[in-house]
């Protein structure tokens, strides 16, 4: 199905099930132990060895030499996989460095073997007395301050590197009031609960993988062409995933090392990266510096804005994106933004929850919480002053909805805005601080094919099958509900199967597209059949009504096992999109509430309850939508006060390699949260006329925290994570 | 984890006896340390003696008022006890603000007192270490090292030791009961417990090789308030930046410890003297050779402000 005009009124308007709160449908296989992750297929794969990846101890040089003598003699031990005796192996579309290293290491703790035995405690030992010689190269570079000035334009998914409307440089300078600082945001880890973790069983010629992937085609793709087979060749099946928030989009040394310990022993192979080679073996969120100028009127009109990102990668990485969310977010006549990326041979930073505008929002939503101060005008006041529904680069392309001020207003007054003292440093609350800060949250939709297969069966069963993945953000349920919507059955009685390459391919799980693309196909496969059950009845498919288990027409009625008593129907569609998303700009709304208590003896930041108000088009389900939300706030906050990944420039890693040291919010931290949704429906988006919610929830948050901070405090901390030690010196003195 | 040989023992004597008959023996107790280590090929016994056995998990209330704590008591039943909390408050605070709820069932006395710094370099096996391979080099020296020592550390190791409730056993004056291979027993007050690193950051404790503690017992009580006052970065679940365990009577009198802030829990007694002249006087006395790295100088501010407001909060 082609999506080229506006969506007109459709089945999924009923909002019988669509819009519900409904649980998830997979609610009780994770509560009970028994929903089966990758490591976990126990089902399909009996006597498996067990896979230990050995990393890289140093970033950048080359191995001399391995000895692996004593490690082959190790009790248990079946194959010894290096560079050396793996094979020619090509790399990943989506890989910047090798998923297994050697000779040439490019990055600290890049995999350089895997060592298979029958039990993973003698792969563990054996991995122990492999003997590595290392030639480190010089010149490495691991410090992006450092670095940053030999940086060079690169693109932004696809877009250009720079953009420039009218004339900043002369706009800025003749602005009455003018604004300049600079921002970093440290390197962060996704930090998700399960590891990579995945299964190889070869057949013949055949790899099947039980994998943890976001993203089942690409993983495909990247798997067949590093080994150098056809995609034919290559099944990948991710029934559930334990979090991934975009490190597992891509094929990593996991799934590439099962394979190839597989073939080396002719047995399955089980491997889980363990959690200390996760934050420099993977991907990551990259650290950025940015530099942020506003020039506007005395009245609070931006007149000028410019956003420029410093960031640094491995050859063949891609920047952070921090500037895409200035394109769009405010008005401003004259306006530049600027993305230049240094060779840095750290691991490969990534995309990690709303790349990009996360990272870009934490500085952006600092600077505008600034410039309004200066002004002296209210922070919410002054963005709802600059708000616009065209694109402000290309004013030709209408926002497709846009309800920034209603996130605000409705916000403010949830929140009690107005009982906020504009003088920081005042509030107080017996040791505690006091402090409250706003942020604007933004994160734009994304349109991505997606396609499913639809089936009746004889009892009236409706299955879905498609490649999309749960990445525990309710995918099999909103899905479940879209088809129980269209063929107007309940819940119970539709089942959904994702995660499986031989289903059709969805858009995946990644920049929050998924929930609406992969309904969108889901929808598209439904229509198709429902005209196959409308024929087989013998009814005109365009009168046909599809509602409690039965189709009808006029005063004609048949149940829908009925339909399918001699024989399953099935239909497979997809869902295309046109230049709906050229023509508007679409993207996603929100205001964020943050109030925080600072400890006035010893600075320590407790935030005490939060606020976000989000437009985000139809919400599918208010439940999994809320949880997306909360959770990212969540992970807001963790960028806001404590998450790093502290680089040692000397030796060129990521120090804080394991949870203990890289510390993520905890329960304690996280007291009071809530959220509205407002009414939206976005016709311009898909069928489904819903829009992404789950990265738009982390956009903004760690700004708005800041800005709490600072209301506070009085101390401006332009450096992430704003810890105590940032606060301290300025704090007032304690008896 | 290197292969190891494992036997269970069923009295101190046994335990003792056991680790007379392997050079290479480590005693296990909730293992929540150990484990973690022996994994990583951080420690790497050939030999574990589990202790659970030993019958060594009782609090006692001594003739002298004071209280025994047998060795393998674990840290939720110390801090939960009715005497521990009505006269020795600052342990059942210190303890209860150390890991989580899961870990302090399992984690006891004595393999809390045991554990071993958390500095991240002593964690990755690929960098120097003088703690972990002696003689290799201090990779946190000139790296990252906000969480380190910033008193009493040496040119070979700056790594902080990470209990809390050494802390408060610190200001009660504790001590440690232990017996030897060859049965011998002895007592080691808990300031000569833990070492400074010095050229031999590896050797953390006065303990011999195979000597097993039996228990800890803390004198009579003194009463006062008692204060254990912990800030970390986030709000649970992690250790300590800097703490301060406090015992302050009426007249301004009183016992304080840090931790965080070196290679043992951090008492000085002609400090404890200033505590009536307030945070100031006794931050002077407890810091006064501080040497503290550019990453975490702070905590020589953070330290006295947040003595600075344990007083307050102990005249009420
Ligand atoms: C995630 C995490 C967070 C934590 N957070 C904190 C925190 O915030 N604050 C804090 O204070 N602690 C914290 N801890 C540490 C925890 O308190 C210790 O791991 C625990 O107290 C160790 O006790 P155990 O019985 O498990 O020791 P084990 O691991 O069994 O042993 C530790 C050491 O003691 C030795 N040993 C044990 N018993 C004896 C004995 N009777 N005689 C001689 N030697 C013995 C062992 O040989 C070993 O060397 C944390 C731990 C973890 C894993
Ligand atoms: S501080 Fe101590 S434990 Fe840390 S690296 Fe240096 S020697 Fe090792």
């Amino acid at each position: 199905m082609k999506f080229e005009t506006p969506a007109t009124s459709n089945p999924i308007d009923q909002l019988k099930v669509i819009g519900k709160p409904a649980d998830r449908v997979d609610g009780p296989l994770k509560t009970t132990g028994r929903a089966p992750y990758a490591y976990e297929r126990h089902d399909v794969v009996s006597n498996p060895a067990y896979g230990y990846i050995v990393g890289s101890a140093i970033a950048k040089g080359r191995i001399g030499g391995i000895d692996s003598a004593a490690a082959k003699a190790a009790p248990g031990v079946r194959a010894i996989v290096t560079a050396d005796n793996a094979g020619k192996l090509g790399k990943g579309e989506r890989n910047a460095a090798k998923l297994l290293g050697g000779p040439e290491i490019e990055h600290y703790h890049q995999a350089i073997a895997l060592v298979v035995a029958d039990t993973f405690e003698q792969a563990r030992a054996a991995a122990e007395l492999l003997r590595v010689d290392y030639v480190k190269a010089d010149g490495a570079a691991f410090d992006l301050a450092a670095v940053k000035d030999t940086g060079q334009p690169k693109p932004l998914f696809g877009g250009p590197a720079d953009t420039a409307r009218g004339d900043f440089s002369g706009a800025f300078a003749a602005a009455p009031v003018r604004f300049d600082a600079t921002y970093t945001t440290p390197d962060q880890a996704h930090a998700m609960m399960e590891p990579h973790a995945s299964i190889a069983v070869w057949n013949g010629d055949k790899l099947t993988l039980w994998t943890s992937n976001q993203m089942i085609d690409w993983g495909v793709g990247d798997v067949a062409k590093t080994l150098g087979i056809p995609k034919e060749n290559v099944r990948l099946v991710s029934s559930f995933i334990g979090g991934g928030f975009g490190g597992k989009l891509f094929l990593r040394s996991d799934a590439l090392l099962a394979a190839l310990g597989a073939r080396a022993v002719g047995r399955p192979v089980k491997v889980a990266l363990q959690r200390p080679l996760m934050f420099n073996n993977t991907t990551h969120r990259p650290a950025t510096i940015q530099r942020i100028r506003i020039g506007a009127d005395r009245d609070g009109r931006i007149t000028a804005i410019g956003h420029e990102e410093w960031c640094g990668n491995l050859p063949g990485g891609r920047p952070e994106g921090a500037v895409s969310q200035t394109r769009l977010l405010y008005a401003g006549a004259n306006r530049m933004t600027a993305t230049r990326l240094a060779a840095l041979d750290l691991a490969e930073g990534n995309a990690m929850r709303a790349p990009g505008e996360a990272s870009g929002m934490m500085a952006l939503e600092i600077a505008i919480d600034e410039m309004a101060e200066k002004l002296g005008i209210d922070p919410i006041e002054f963005r709802i002053r600059n708000d616009t529904q065209i694109d402000p680069e290309r004013p030709d392309r209408p926002f497709s909805q846009r309800q920034l001020t209603e996130c605000f207003r409705t916000g403010a007054e949830r929140f009690g805005w107005s009982k906020r003292d504009p003088q920081p440093g005042r509030a107080r609350d017996g040791r505690w601080k006091i402090g409250i800060g706003t942020a604007a949250a933004f994160r734009n939709n994304l349109l991505v094919k997606s396609a499913a297969r639809v089936r009746l069966d004889g009892n009236g069963m409706v299955t879905v099958e498609t490649d999309m993945t749960d990445i525990g953000t309710g995918s099999y349920t909103i899905i479940a509900q879209t088809a129980a919507e269209m063929m107007g059955v309940p819940l119970e009685k539709v089942v959904v199967r994702l995660g499986d390459s031989s289903f059709p391919v969805s858009s995946g799980s990644g920049g929050q597209f998924g929930g609406n693309n992969s309904t969108a196909g889901v929808y598209a496969a439904c229509v198709k059949l429902r005209e196959a059950i409308a024929q087989k009845v013998g009814f005109n498919s365009a009168e046909a009504e599809f509602a409690d288990g039965e189709v009808r027409a006029g005063n004609r009625r048949v149940p829908l096992a009925q339909a399918a008593a001699d024989g399953a129907l099935t239909a497979e569609d997809g869902i295309e999109y046109g230049d709906l998303d050229k023509k508007y700009q679409q993207s996603t709304f929100g205001a964020h509430f943050v109030e925080v208590g600072v400890d006035v003896a010893t600075a320590e930041i407790r935030v005490r309850r939060m606020l976000a108000v989000c437009a985000a088009g139809r919400i599918l389900n208010p439940k999994t939508a809320r949880s997306q939300i909360i959770g990212a706030m969540t992970m807001g906050v963790g960028a806001a006060l404590m998450e790093e990944m502290v680089v040692d420039k000397r030796a060129g890693f990521f120090v804080n390699h394991d949870l203990a040291g890289y510390e993520v919010p905890v329960h304690a931290d996280i007291p009071h949260q809530d959220m509205i949704f407002l009414d939206e429906t976005d016709p311009i988006s898909s069928p489904m006329k819903a829009k992404g919610v789950a990265e738009l929830g982390i956009c903004g948050v760690a700004a708005a925290v800041a800005n709490a901070v600072y209301n506070a405090t009085g101390v401006r901390v332009r450096d992430y994570p704003i810890t105590l030690d940032k606060l301290l010196e300025q704090m007032p003195d304690v008896g | 984890m290197k292969s190891f040989t494992y036997e269970r023992a069923n009295s101190p004597a046994d335990a003792a006896a056991a680790a007379a008959r392997h050079a290479d023996a480590k005693f296990i107790a909730g293992g929540t340390n150990l484990l973690d280590l022996m994994k990583l090929e951080i420690e790497t016994p050939a030999h574990l003696i589990d202790v659970n056995g030993l019958a060594l998990d009782k609090i006692e209330s001594m003739p002298d008022g004071g209280l025994k704590i047998g060795a393998l008591v674990r840290n939720t039943d110390l801090a939960a006890d009715k005497r521990v909390r009505r006269d020795y408050g600052v342990l059942s605070r210190a303890l209860l603000a150390g890991a989580s709820g899961q870990l302090r069932n399992m984690a006891t006395t004595a393999g809390n007192l045991l554990q071993r710094t958390r500095c991240p370099y002593f964690y990755d096996t690929n960098q120097p270490c003088n703690k972990r391979r002696p003689g290799s080099g201090c990779a946190a020296i000139g790296g990252f090292n906000r969480q380190h020592a910033v008193v009493g550390a040496s040119e070979a190791c700056i790594a902080t030791h990470p209990s809390d409730m050494a802390v408060a056993m610190r200001t009660l004056d504790a001590v440690v009961e232990t017996v030897r291979p060859d049965g011998a027993t002895r007592t080691i007050p808990i300031a000569e417990f833990h070492h400074l690193p010095g050229n031999t950051p590896h050797v953390e404790t006065a303990l011999s090789q195979g000597e097993l503690i039996t228990a800890v017992t803390l004198p009579k009580p003194i009463g006062g308030t008692h204060i254990y006052r912990k800030v970390r970065d986030r709000a649970s679940y992690a250790f300590a930046l800097v703490s301060v365990a406090a015992i302050v009577q009426r007249d301004g009198t009183g016992r304080v410890a840090l931790g965080g802030v070196a290679h043992k829990p951090w008492r000085i007694e002609s400090a404890d003297a200033q505590l009536p002249r307030g945070a100031k006087a006794v931050a002077a006395q407890l810091f006064a050779g501080a040497k503290p790295t550019r990453q975490n100088a702070f905590k020589l501010s953070l330290a006295e402000r947040t003595l600075g407001a344990v007083l307050t909060e102990a005249k009420g």
